[in-house]
């Protein structure tokens, strides 16, 4: 390409003067456009709020603050209380913390740290094709093949010894919390892995060469420069899981017995709002009932948000932690 | 060219045709109960061939959402496992008639080691699902099972944790035989329960029987017949044990008291043949129709539905009306205005 000469930046000037001004309409509209775009999302969200709250608002009036502290569900006598909803739902949710988040971030250490460089990526399919498996599919897979063998080796295993907890103790039916806790493991595992990887990965590597320099092992690499530095993200992959398992339904339902009661027992079968409104929203005939349905959706978009204020109030402690042990 | 232009020409015709072949045909729209879905949709089919220029539009959206979409005329006509309350007739902008389709059995379940032919009676069943009889060797259950040897096992009561009409049908059996049942958990879509674990739908429940030993559930006949589970025969308000079948329900129907409005239940009907545990399903129509031709339309079919449709009712394992019931119910239908 020949070089630019002095003839070429006259004609380019000329053209230049016969263009009209530099204009900021579409940085403007592109900036209206996003907005719009942003305040559809918190538009919908309230909109939603609002829709629940306008169709529980005879339960609300009737039940008043009843309504989160009793464990009757009758429909029949029309008495309503989601306590036991609420405990299944968290108890469920925290079982799957337990088991999917020890998993989760090790498999995404395992991957990103550890794993030579040709299974990386048929891991990660693999992982990724977990998350795409529908979750009634998830569900028939856990009545017909989990919870038999659940019942049948794992469940007695955690009786024999572990039955002085409370919490394993009890006759084992089959579907239970437990189960609920273990399919919800299941289907937030993926979430979790895949974010916790993207990351680690994006840990700069500088990282982990200041601490080999230093003479730190693989295990001190790991654990100090990479999962300590991306301790924030991390957590919000966390966050993330538990907004999935706070409201997954379909599998849950299939395999946690559906009876809303409140024992220790995990073998004990119970119940998660999420399961109760899948269940009974299309058969609900009575105003009153269908009310108290409402007011159950309404009750878990609450949490919903309460956990996600919580964990940013604490995502907020971690960084400031942080900052001071940066300062010092 | 001119091939290609006819081409065209072609095509235009073909779209043209078709456009005005959907315009003529009318559609007409419902939604309801999910029991009498196989054989709505069957009927819908085959009610094509009789009469082109109807289409039915049917959404099972449980009969929950049947009753709130014909409350709201969202829909032409709805469809419900149990009859309308007072209550929500009393919001209806007009008069709302019930026309009792067809009728299924509801059957006990259960697994046992080899399965062997159960008898049961209503205070046995209640008293499992109460949680009074917690095993399979209680004398209750084996004196009324003579010669059949029931292990020391615990009893696993399983019942339906959504809203349905199969336990609408159930509990409303229980509450007749049982005024415990009715005083503690009574008779709805969906109830208190006093005990066991709860599976979603049909398939829920006889998933959960079958795979647990000592499980005992209640599913639709057609359901246990398809997964080869066994089912009791239930003693009838006569005294006689009797197996669940097409003909024991008809014969339930042909003995229960029908009142007028067809708002019936036909549970622990009095007759010697009549299989206890058994409910019908109801189309909801307005007495005044809005349109005038789909209103025809729909008066047409209903009519076929009662008379011919009912002949492919026993495939499928529901119970069409009985003559004199169906004679009722025709009589009924002609009392549809436009």
């Amino acid at each position: 390409m020949p070089a630019i000469t002095f003839q070429d930046a006259d004609a380019i000037r000329a053209v230049q003067s016969r263009m009209s001004p530099p204009s900021r309409f579409g940085d403007k509209a592109f900036e209206w456009l996003t907005l719009a775009m942003a305040s559809a999302v918190v538009v919908l969200a309230i909109l939603i709020g609002w829709e629940l709250w306008v169709g529980s608002s005879l339960a609300i009036k009737k039940f008043g603050f009843h309504f989160l502290t009793t464990s009757t569900w009758d429909p029949v006598a029309e008495q309503f209380g989601a306590l036991p909803f609420i405990y299944g739902t968290l108890v469920s949710s925290a079982i799957a913390l337990i088991i999917a988040v020890p998993l989760g971030i090790a498999t995404a250490a395992y991957l990103t740290e550890l794993a030579p460089l040709w299974i990386r990526q048929p891991l990660v399919s693999l992982i990724e094709m977990l998350a795409a498996i529908p979750s009634v599919i998830l569900g028939l897979w856990g009545v017909f093949v989990m919870v038999p063998w659940l019942r049948d080796y794992p469940f007695p295993f955690l009786k024999r010894y572990f039955g002085w907890i409370p919490l394993f103790n009890g006759p084992i039916y089959g579907p239970c919390m437990f189960a609920g806790g273990i399919i919800i493991a299941i289907m937030i595992l993926p979430i979790i892995t895949s974010i916790s990887r993207e990351i680690l990965r994006s840990v700069p590597n500088l990282q982990r060469e200041a601490a080999y320099a230093l003479g730190a092992t693989r295990w001190e690499a790991t654990r100090i420069a990479v999962l300590s530095y991306a301790k924030k993200g991390l957590f919000g992959a966390v966050i993330l899981g538990l907004g999935r398992a706070l409201g997954e339904t379909l599998a849950v339902t299939m395999v946690i017995g559906n009876t809303p009661q409140i024992v220790a027992s995990l073998f004990k079968p119970g119940y998660t709002l999420a399961s109760v409104l899948a269940n009974e929203f299309t058969e609900a005939t009575s105003d009153i009932y269908l009310q108290a349905l409402f007011e159950i959706g309404l009750v878990l978009f609450g949490i919903t948000i309460l956990v996600n204020l919580l964990s940013q109030l604490l995502l907020r402690t971690i960084r400031a932690t942080s900052a001071t042990r940066a300062v010092q | 060219m001119m091939k290609f232009r006819r081409r065209i020409f072609l095509g235009l015709a073909i779209a043209f045709g078709m456009s005005t072949t959907a315009s003529a045909q009318m559609m007409i729209n419902g939604a309801g109960a999910t029991f009498p879905y196989p054989i709505y949709s069957k009927w819908f089919d085959a009610y094509t061939k009789v009469d082109p220029s109807v289409r039915f539009n049917y959404q099972s959206i449980g009969s929950g959402g049947g009753q709130k979409q014909i409350l709201s005329q969202t829909v032409d006509f709805g469809a419900s496992d149990g009859p309308m309350s007072d209550e929500n007739l009393a919001k209806a902008p007009g008069k709302i008639l019930h026309i009792p389709t067809v009728a299924g059995a509801v059957v006990i379940t259960y697994n046992l080691p080899g399965n062997p032919a159960l008898k049961l009676d209503g205070d046995t069943i209640a008293g499992m699902y109460l949680g009074r009889i917690k095993k399979w060797n209680d004398p209750k259950l084996t004196a009324l099972n003579p010669g059949v040897k029931l292990p020391d096992q615990d009893i696993v009561v399983v019942h339906r944790s959504d809203g349905s009409g199969t336990t609408f049908i159930f509990t409303d059996y229980l509450s007749k035989v049982s005024s415990e049942w009715k005083s503690k958990a009574g008779n709805n879509t969906s109830v208190n329960w006093p005990t066991g674990i709860g599976g979603k739908g049909n398939e829920g429940v006889s998933g959960q029987v079958k795979q647990t030993p000592g499980a005992v559930g209640y599913v639709e006949l057609i359901y246990a017949k398809q997964n080869k589970m066994p089912y009791a025969d239930v003693k009838n308000s006569a005294g006689e044990f009797v197996k669940a079948s097409p003909d024991s329900v008809i014969a339930a129907l042909a003995t229960a008291e029908i009142p007028d409005d067809f708002r019936f239940s036909m549970t622990n009907a009095p007759g010697k043949d009549a299989y206890p545990i058994a409910g019908a399903t109801w189309l909801l129509v307005y007495q005044q129709q809005k349109d005038a031709t789909k209103g025809k339309k729909l008066i047409e079919f209903l009519k076929w539905a009662l008379t011919k449709g009912e002949t492919m009712a026993k495939d499928l394992d529901y119970a069409s009306l009985p003559e004199s019931v169906e004679q009722r119910v025709l009589k009924r239908i002609d009392e549809i205005k436009m």
